[in-house]
């Protein structure tokens, strides 16, 4: 069990992707910049991200998105397919360190998956989607690069909030403490 | 002939807990023996099952003392892999168990971790289909099957390993009476023609006992508190002290104030004989009154010529009319698929209907959307855990208010006075984590109170609940019943369940209304039984079989008796919190 | 009531052509769709596409829901582009011929209205080879072709796991927002942001967590059942490539070859009907 990539993270990754792709249909619409709305999505990514670690981060936003996209919208915007890894990575590689499932998710670990989150949504959305859609698609710089700073806002936002709350409420799940008491 | 099993003075200890979880375990078990091995929830059982295969300490951490062999080896040393050439476990969630994408690739899944070439899982796959009658069923994906067919599929997944032991994990806990027959029947058959050792776990004493089985082994506490063939054990009070429930018609006989003797061979009603007791239980049946049950209140719902069809070409409900009375506690039963779940949810308003009307204390609700419903009408998941979205209780409980906008010190308030009547104002800041499953059901039950609904939906609320659990959920939900005038609607196919604590059952079969009457007029009636699914109960056997004329009397008159008599065990204080300190190890172990 | 796009067994030769062969083809077919925007190449796709979308026996209905959400999107995307650039045809085709002053700093071109229609048939190049590879691809066969190729099982084996639980999780997500919204808890209400992501997060909470339980259960019953105790494992869905399989990945390799080679011919992906 302690393998680095063991039977749990196999099934993190199938059931995460399906998780992933069943929230595709989630989408709470932002403005009127096509492919940008705060999709939920991302917060169920990055908490499993910070749980799983990089590996299966990386896999259920490659997966996800490219299988999401292709079963809901019927084609697979692949610029966007692999910055969902960033994402994932990103976040990922602190898993130790926020020891989710051990009830450390504390204040300093928030500001972290923050700090991380925003970080690894600047390189993925800012910088990796515009660029593969230029150089891949050959879309205008500035429509990419607008619709990327949207997503990038988007995403921070719900990763932000709905990320943050999902992250610290399960950690006060898995790592109990003993010291209940009944009161009157 | 040595033991294929056996546990020398074992004791196993989680790392996380204080005190072990088995204690000075003795129990051998000979190669082709049937043994059930019972006891109420967190007495130990499924541990023991756990150290079996390995789970436990290899994958749930902890201590052993004591020695174990299994077929000749130390389940400890030898792995989980290692185990599962030689123990089959059938887990109690066979979705979850359910792997493959289709029924072949689960059944080959043991063989492809082995790296069987694939000729050889052609072959061996479709011997083990036809031992567990899935030949037909192959390509079929889980989404496609009962839940009974999928724990066929669950046991052809690990038989196909020629496996020496198989281990079932509480096979019973989510199939309707019939279904749990058939299975029963199945591993058998298995046990007898494979030549394998079978140990059962189940609480469902009776419906395991539908055929024989070597031996019964008890389990209270983390100890073993008997080891005896089912004939005797049937006639001590072991079952009923430590809160199992024993065969009704065992507990009908010793009610009429006989005691059995293992000569007559009680195992089984339909081959028990029941000359010594016929007229002392027949005496008994005169004596009692059958209880008057009158209601006579408005209807609360009325459900008119209801119809409704995902495609025109299958009808998934037709031409449904009932009516419920305010303050009625009533059943909705049929087979998986029946149209049960439907059915609540077209009164709940997440479908409309194709034709027909319901309402509410007379009024059409067409009109109202699904929040305006939910309102009047709430709705119990079967699973707490997919309705609970706050991880603190009081959150919880009030989140129904809070989004319909009632003032903060209001929400406060009633979120406090429902918490008291649901017995969880003491635990009200507590992370809803830390309660145990009865618990949870009784937060969610909570979160739905607050709002003050007229009626209440519950989908399943004791599947997979044991005899104390499952009272302690009953005992409240008819105390709401009671006290607070709530009408109940139950969908379940928990025949107790009907039984003890319904007026009234409503039997859908195919998408039709079967049945609108009393629960023990529909289970001493043997075609509506058998088409609902569900399973004739025991009480007619025995009635009939002393010759009484009216079984559904009988079986009426007794429920009301046991009612009155019997549930002071199941509910004793002290093993009320033993069940919940087990609940804890339980998800401690998860 | 489903919308997604599913497997659907029938008995065509792309039905019969290995899932490894079909994702190869996709993949190869999405990227030179993407790097060409030579017209006559992309018409020639176009037609590839629809006549074999037409071969594997796809019933309009399988496909007709997702279909009109591309099209939104599409619609949407050329609007964008539109807005954001309208001079991007100009500065490809290096000539600027205006139709109609339309906006001021928005004059429609002949050359933006030329970039657009490419941008728009790339999508019809693309979405006919979509349906093929996710209506005639059996999931079981794919993930055991998948390690074939040289994916390692553990991942493979992800993959078939999430075919195998989109639809059980689609189901409880369903359940789930039906007990919510009957509690009170709409997630289409109008409301504010902040009260929406609640809102939604009172979905996502018993989704993601019963799911947490789930990857548990799962994993015991996998371990109990000996997955990853080897190297190598076998599948039982496997199956070899057939030489039509062969057939089809050089067909597949020699046209994307060729595609590009035309493309690229004149030192750049666009074709200039004007130069």
């Amino acid at each position: 069990m302690d393998k680095k990539f063991g039977i749990r993270e196999v099934v993190a990754i199938g059931i995460g992707t399906a998780l992933f792709v069943v929230l595709t249909e989630v989408q709470i619409p932002l403005g009127f910049v096509p492919n940008t709305s705060l999709q939920p999505r991302m917060a169920v990514l990055a908490f499993l991200s910070a749980i799983f670690g990089p590996v299966v981060g990386a896999i259920i936003g490659l997966l996800g998105h490219a299988l999401g996209d292709a079963l809901f919208y019927g084609s697979v915007w692949w610029s966007w397919v692999f910055p969902e890894a960033v994402v994932g990575i990103g976040i990922g590689i602190f898993a130790k360190k926020f020891a989710v499932r051990d009830g450390g998710f504390d204040k300093k670990n928030i500001v972290l998956f923050n700090v991380a989150q925003v970080v690894s949504n600047a390189l993925a959305w800012i910088l990796l989607a515009p660029v593969l859609d230029i150089f891949v698609y050959a879309e205008p710089a500035n429509k990419v690069f607008v619709q990327g700073a949207f997503a990038f806002l988007g995403n921070i936002i719900i990763i932000g909030v709905l990320g943050s709350i999902l992250l610290a409420a399960y950690s006060k799940i898995a790592g109990q403490s003993s010291s209940l008491k009944k009161e009157d | 002939m040595d033991p294929i099993i056996s546990f020398k003075d074992f004791s196993f200890k989680y790392r996380a807990q204080q005190e072990p979880s088995l204690t000075d375990i003795n129990l051998q078990i000979n190669p082709g023996e049937k043994i059930l091995i019972t006891g109420p929830s967190g007495c130990g059982k499924s541990t023991l099952a756990h150290c079996i295969n390995a789970l436990n300490p290899c994958s749930f951490r902890g201590e052993t003392k004591g020695t174990l062999l299994v077929d000749g080896v130390m389940p400890e040393k030898e792995g989980v892999f290692g185990m599962s050439k030689r123990v089959g476990t059938v887990l109690q969630d066979t979705n979850g168990q359910f792997i493959g994408l289709t029924v072949a690739e689960d059944m080959a899944f043991a063989l492809e971790n082995d790296a069987t070439p694939q000729e050889e899982m052609f072959h061996k796959v479709d011997r083990v289909a036809d031992i567990v009658d899935m030949q037909h069923f192959l390509h079929h994906s889980p989404s496609e099957l009962s839940g009974g067919q999928k724990q066929r599929v669950s046991m052809g997944g690990v038989l196909v390993d020629d496996v020496k032991i198989l281990l079932f994990d509480e096979p019973l806990a989510n199939l309707d009476p019939a279904t749990g027959k058939t299975t029963i029947a199945l591993i058998d058959d298995i046990c007898r023609q494979e030549k394998v050792t079978v140990i059962i776990i189940e609480h469902r004493l009776e419906d395991v006992l539908y055929r024989d089985v070597d031996r019964i082994v008890v389990m209270n506490d983390g100890r073993i508190v008997a080891d005896q063939r089912p004939d005797d054990l049937l006639c001590t009070d072991v079952l009923t002290k430590i809160g199992v429930r024993e065969p009704l018609y065992v507990t009908a006989i010793k009610h009429a104030g006989c005691t059995i003797s293992p000569a007559d061979h009680p195992q089984h009603i339909e081959t028990m004989n029941v000359e010594p007791y016929k007229e002392k239980v027949r005496g008994w049946f005169e004596q009692t009154k059958t209880p008057v049950r009158e209601n006579n209140a408005p209807y609360a719902l009325e459900v008119e010529d209801l119809s409704f069809a995902y495609n025109p070409r299958e009808p998934v409900l037709q031409h449904i009319s009932l009516r419920i009375r305010k303050g009625e506690m009533v059943s909705i039963v049929g087979k998986n698929g029946a149209g049960k779940s439907t059915l609540a949810s077209l009164i709940l308003g997440f479908y409309v209907p194709q034709s027909g009307m319901i309402r509410l204390n007379g009024k059409d609700i067409s009109p109202l959307s699904v929040k305006e419903r939910g309102e009047k009408i709430g709705l119990v998941m079967q699973s707490p855990d997919q309705m609970i979205s706050k991880p603190m209780i009081a959150e919880e409980v009030g989140l129904g208010l809070a989004v319909r906008g009632v003032p903060a010190d209001e929400i406060e308030k009633r979120v406090n006075d429902t918490l008291r009547i649901c017995g969880l104002y003491p635990m009200r800041h507590w992370p809803v984590s830390a309660l145990s499953f009865g618990q949870k059901k009784r937060v969610s039950i909570a979160s739905i109170l607050v709002m003050n609904p007229e009626i209440i939906i519950l989908d399943e609320p004791t599947a997979g609940q044991d005899y104390r659990h499952y009272t302690e959920i009953m005992e409240f939900l008819r105390k709401l019943n009671r006290e607070l005038g709530l009408t109940i609607l139950m969908i379940t196919h928990d025949m107790h369940l009907m039984l003890e604590y319904t007026d009234r059952a409503i039997v859908l079969a195919d998408g039709q209304l079967l049945a609108d009457d009393t629960p023990a007029r529909i289970l001493t009636n043997e075609e509506i039984s058998n088409r609902a699914y569900l399973k004739k109960t025991s009480l007619y056997d025995l009635a009939v079989k002393c010759g009484i004329g009216r079984p559904d009397e009988f079986a009426e008159r007794f429920i009301a008796f046991d009612r009155e008599h019997g549930h002071a065990d199941a509910l004793g204080s002290s093993a009320e919190s033993a069940a919940e300190r087990e609940d804890r190890q339980d998800s401690v172990d998860a | 009531m489903n919308r997604l796009l599913s497997y659907e067994e029938k008995n065509t030769w792309l039905h019969h052509l290995s899932g490894i062969t079909k994702l190869l083809f996709f993949l190869i077919w999405c990227f030179t769709s993407a790097l060409t925007y030579d017209t006559r190449v992309l018409l020639v796709m176009i037609a590839v596409s629809v006549v074999l979308y037409i071969m594997s026996g796809t019933r309009w209905q399988q496909v007709s829901t997702v279909f009109g959400f591309i099209m939104v999107f599409m619609v949407l995307n050329l609007v964008a582009i539109f807005i954001f650039s309208p001079y991007q045809g100009t500065q490809i085709y290096g000539t600027k011929t205006v139709l109609t002053a339309f906006l001021p700093g928005h004059a429609i071109t002949r050359e933006e209205l030329f970039y657009l229609f490419n941008v728009m048939i790339k999508y019809f190049t693309v979405v006919p080879s979509v349906f093929i590879f996710m209506v005639t691809t059996n999931p079981s066969e794919f993930a055991a072709s998948m390690n074939r190729i040289g994916v390692p099982y553990t991942i493979s084996y992800s993959v078939a796991l999430a075919l195998r639980y989109i639809p059980d999780v689609q189901s409880d997500y369903r359940r789930i927002r039906n007990a919510q919204e009957a509690r009170g808890i709409e997630m289409s209400a109008k409301a504010k942001l902040k009260d929406r992501i609640r809102r939604t997060s009172s979905i996502i909470f018993p989704l993601l967590f019963s799911a947490m339980d789930h990857i548990d259960v799962v994993s015991n019953a996998m371990e109990l059942r000996g997955f990853g105790k080897k190297k190598k494992r076998t599948w039982y869905a496997y199956r070899k490539l057939e030489p039509m399989d062969y057939a089809v990945l050089a067909a597949t390799v020699l046209f994307s070859a060729a595609a590009l080679i035309i493309t690229f011919a004149d030192g750049n992906r666009f074709w200039n009907p004007w130069g």
